[in-house]
């Protein structure tokens, strides 16, 4: 059962201070700011971003827990990789995020997931 | 659950134990379960936390195709195996309320070679004319595409038996164990046995653990997976049996997309596709190495390119249960009748024969089974004959 | 693939590793250090190097001092691999790391594993709920993206790391709803005992009432002794709700930071088959090293927070003195001066733990919010196993966490049970009433960190 993909809400957190470095990346096709050097996940909370995926199990949504990358929660699409660890990948301009919707689908092209994140 | 032990519990409990079934593994808990089922009184005893639990490194396979070359009588064993499993299946989820997880709708064998799938096809037509009726069909590149979408392209064909599938190990043991209790066996954990005393005078055996506990059964069945040949020894049995480890891989959860398995490749209910499999003579080192790792993801992704992107989430390595041959064992014991010995390295594939058959005749309650003499231990006593382990030379020969 | 065999392989670049990198350097060994993040610093130092002013002076003196260990290291001459994923440490010392996406191995003549410490898990109802996090992650949140939390925030548990971050907040001028603290009057009472040998743990314990003083005079509700914690919510965090002297009280918050301290990273120590024994101390796992923090005479050290918590000052004084027990394998010849060497850093680092058995007392984390009462709280989030579910496979015969992954499928998540395990270690042990530590711990096995099946096989 996929989250609503633009219940957009009041961002949790915000940015204290952008800095000087902003990029793109694409959240389920809706572009958003990010600082460089920020990683994925913060960007998306920055954003508004609430629910980051459903679980295969159950389909129960979840959110980044330690952002130090031990507890695979912040499990997102990053340009067509799924499953990938939103806290500890950076954001780069053009990157393009999804929600990770229960287990992955592998994608037929043989892509090296380290080449993303 | 239950605090009352139910009323076929507590009459098994009254009447004197007929047999002690030594090893709570795939291959005594089946045993166990089945004689129990066919009335016997029931103790297993098992080593419990510090066992070996070969089962552990079981692929999980119900497995028929290329079995038993110049053993006819295994081809057939391992045939009526699989034809007795979905009854088994069905039987334990109505017990035991756990779903052992059967997918029997066949099982392939990839072949990389115009050579490979010519010799399959030899060896599958070898074995059915020699059992007497082991189905196969040998599928070409595009049939093996139309099955398996997204297989690799250095697969040339493969061949499909309609007989084979796959099911959950760790739940077939958890199962076999909740059914056992719910026959009415008493299992006792966490016991190391000692010795197995043939006493003649009372017509029956005294079990003895390490710690001093004793048991006596007209019949004692030793089922105790590497610990096997040192007991079986005890009472005149012959069950030579050597550590083969094997390593596996898992993948984190992923959308169903492997409708059949393989020998080196089946995706579980949960999504997660298993991996393996080495075949190492290492002693008892149960570890894993980066070197198989590697050697394993590399097999996989050769098979399912798309595979390539599938995160690996543990690698174990358990040590399988074999004999020279790798046939299984089944023997009672002529110096000291009412003792048995089995093992075998197919847990999973052979459970149902073990509970249905093997189970019911060691307890007395079923004649001895067609065909048994030949999986007798004392096989390998005899010098003037000949074998090879099939099962090593297969998987040797596929790295 | 290196065919080299490196002098030091150091695996963390937190305190404890750097502070081995620069004093093997100093030695004369040939360093070569690998970390998961683009810079070092661990967690505790995170981004120290690009902080702004601002930052700064909102995480205060004690992350600032950071910048001088992360300079040094930059400057020492150590070979610093940047964004590798160590999934392997064989125990003939061969390290097996990802790093973009590159499958790759050095092989090393000694090893020191610094891999730091996590936030210990928080089972709570209600506790993976989007909008629940850790307090230490937040912190990260701020560290990396300067990331504030934009509504009144709730922070809830013990330990220092929560008061700290209370106080950093305050200095950013964020809004605290409330500061909820599970320290009961026992946990005083315990932590008294040790407070004698302890003479600066009067002063943190000051500290710590100076800080609930001045988050009072900020307005901040601060809760004292609560218990019962657990989130309201559905689909998301709503709030927090605890009971306090009897009274049950319900603070509405779409974001909820949790702490009750941090425990040792152990799945390398594990992986390696270290033995670890059960600490009631710290409550966790602990490996087994000798006076040098070696493990099983291999040539594998553990310094630092993984090895048992002890803080980032005497981390970075255990990597030191790790670096130098190295040193004296390599250069027998130097024996004197290095022991000379260690004998200072032994007794500087001898101070500094004085305080520990106060800390670990005072911030004890309740058995409440270790092992849940409540059948329905989730333990293993991954495989969304609960705690009555572990209970009903211990009554049916499961002796401990390696046999929960028979029952159900404890553990096999991709967190490889770093959130569940200490959980489910507790829930069993409590189950079937004996120690944990004869229950045990899960079989830690490769890959220590996520690798794909296409990066395993290479080129």
């Amino acid at each position: 059962m996929p989250i609503d993909t633009h219940s957009q809400n009041d961002p949790l957190f915000s940015c204290d201070d952008t800095g000087p470095d902003v990029v793109t990346v694409y959240f389920e096709d809706l572009p958003i700011p990010a600082s460089a050097g920020s990683s994925v996940a913060a960007a998306l909370l920055v954003y508004g971003v609430v629910v980051f995926r459903s679980t295969p199990v159950s389909a129960a949504p979840r959110a980044p827990y330690c952002m130090m990358g031990v507890c695979f929660e912040c499990l997102v699409e990053i340009d067509g990789v799924p499953n990938c660890q939103a806290c500890l990948t950076a954001v780069r301009e053009g990157m393009q995020v999804r929600r990770q919707q229960g287990p992955a689908t592998l994608p037929s092209g043989v892509k090296g997931a380290g080449d993303v994140c | 659950m239950n605090s009352l032990p139910n009323p076929a519990y507590l009459q098994k409990a009254m009447a004197p134990t007929s047999m002690i079934v030594i090893g709570g593994g795939l291959l005594g808990a089946a045993i166990a379960y089945g004689a129990s089922r066919a009335g016997a009184s029931v103790i297993l005893l098992d080593q419990g936390d510090i066992a070996h639990r070969a089962s552990r490194g079981n692929f999980g396979l119900v497995w028929v195709q290329a079995k038993g070359d110049s053993a006819p009588h295994y081809a057939r064993w391992c045939r009526d195996a699989a034809s007795r499993w979905p009854a088994m299946a069905q039987e334990l989820m109505t017990l035991t309320g756990i779903d052992v997880v059967l997918r029997q709708h066949g099982g392939v064998h990839f072949c990389f070679s115009d050579a490979e799938m010519e010799a399959r096809q030899a060896l599958l037509k070898r074995i059915d004319q020699a059992a007497g009726g082991i189905p196969f069909s040998m599928l070409d590149r595009s049939d093996v595409r139309a099955r398996l979408p997204g297989v690799g392209p250095s697969v040339v064909g493969a061949s499909f038996c309609p007989l084979d599938g796959h099911a959950n190990p760790l739940k077939l043991l958890l199962a076999l164990h909740a059914g056992m209790k719910a026959r009415g066996v008493c299992v006792m954990s966490g016991v190391d046995v000692a010795e197995i005393r043939h006493c003649e005078a009372q017509g029956g055996f005294e079990v003895r653990s390490t710690d001093g506990r004793t048991w006596q059964a007209p019949r004692v069945v030793v089922a105790a997976g590497l610990g096997t040949t040192r007991l079986a020894q005890q009472v005149g049995l012959h069950a030579p049996l050597s550590p083969i480890r094997g390593q596996m891989l898992i993948t984190e959860r992923l959308q169903p997309f492997l409708p059949y398995p393989t020998e080196g490749v089946r995706q579980t209910d949960e999504g997660s596709v298993q991996l393996g499999n080495s075949f190492e003579s290492v002693g008892a080192d149960a570890g894993t190495t980066v070197l198989e790792i590697e050697a394993i993801a590399k097999s996989a992704v050769a098979a399912f390119p798309r595979l390539s992107s599938a995160r690996l989430i543990r690698a174990w390595a358990c040590l399988r249960v074999l004999t020279p041959d790798s046939l299984p064992v089944y023997e009672e014991s002529s110096s000291c009748p009412g003792a048995f010995v089995a093992t075998s390295h197919s847990g999973v594939s052979l459970a149902a024969l073990h509970a249905a058959v093997i189970g019911p005749w060691m307890a007395g309650l079923r004649d001895e089974p067609v065909e048994i003499s030949a999986f007798a231990g004392s096989r390998f006593l005899d010098p003037a004959r000949s074998y090879s382990n099939a099962f090593l030379d297969a998987f040797a020969n596929a790295h | 693939m290196s065919a080299d065999l490196v002098d030091l392989v150091i695996v963390g670049a937190g305190p404890a590793g750097l502070s081995a990198a620069v004093e093997a350097r100093s030695l004369g060994l040939q360093v070569l250090l690998l970390d998961e993040q683009r810079s070092a610093g661990g967690q505790i130092y995170r981004g120290v190097d690009v902080a702004s002013a601002r930052q700064l002076s909102v995480l205060g003196r004690d992350y600032a001092a950071g910048a001088a260990l992360t300079d040094a290291f930059k400057h020492c001459g150590a070979s610093h691999v940047a964004g590798a994923a160590v999934w392997n440490v064989s125990r003939d010392r061969t390290v097996n790391y990802l790093q973009q996406g590159r499958n790759l191995s050095v092989r090393a003549r000694h090893i020191i594993l610094a891999t730091g410490a996590m936030e210990r898990p928080f089972p709570i109802a209600g506790w993976t709920l989007p909008g629940v996090m850790g307090a230490g992650a937040a912190q990260i949140l701020y560290k990396n993206a300067s990331a504030l939390p934009s509504e009144p925030v709730v922070l809830a548990g013990c330990g220092p790391l929560l008061y700290l971050l209370a106080c950093q907040y305050l200095a950013a001028g964020v809004t605290l709803k409330a500061v909820v603290q599970t320290t009961q009057t026992r946990d005083y009472l315990r932590a008294a005992r040790y407070a004698a040998g302890a003479l600066k743990g009067c002063g943190d314990l000051l500290k710590g009432l100076r800080m609930t003083v001045q988050l009072r005079r900020h307005g901040v509700r601060v809760f004292s002794a609560a218990q019962a914690l657990s989130i309201d919510g559905t689909e998301r965090a709503e709030g927090l709700q605890f009971t306090q002297r009897g009274r049950v009280h319900r603070i509405a918050s779409s974001l909820i930071l949790l702490h009750q301290g941090v425990v040792p990273n152990t799945q390398l120590s594990l992986s390696l088959n270290a033995r670890h024994s059960w600490s009631d101390m710290q409550l966790c796992w602990l490996p087994d090293t000798d006076a040098d923090g070696q493990i099983d005479d291999i040539g594998i050290y553990i310094a630092g927070d993984s090895r048992g918590i002890v803080g980032a000052k005497a981390s970075a004084l255990q990597g030191r003195r790790t670096a130098i027990a190295v040193a004296r394998r390599l250069f027998p010849g130097k024996a004197d001066y290095l022991a000379a060497l260690d004998a200072r850093l032994r007794g500087e680092l001898r101070g500094m733990l004085h305080i520990r058995p106060f800390l670990d007392a005072l911030y004890r984390p309740a058995l409440e919010h270790r092992v849940p009462p409540q059948d329905s709280v989730i333990v293993c989030r991954c495989e969304e196993v609960s705690a009555g579910q572990l209970r009903r496979f211990t009554e049916l015969g499961c002796q401990g966490p390696n046999q929960t992954k028979a029952f159900g499928r404890c553990g096999m998540g991709p967190c490889q049970g770093r959130l569940c395990g200490l959980t489910v270690t507790e829930v069993i042990a409590h189950a079937r009433a004996v120690p944990p530590g004869a229950v045990g711990y899960y079989r830690v096995r490769p890959p220590i960190k996520p690798i794909t099946l296409g990066e395993l096989s290479g080129p």
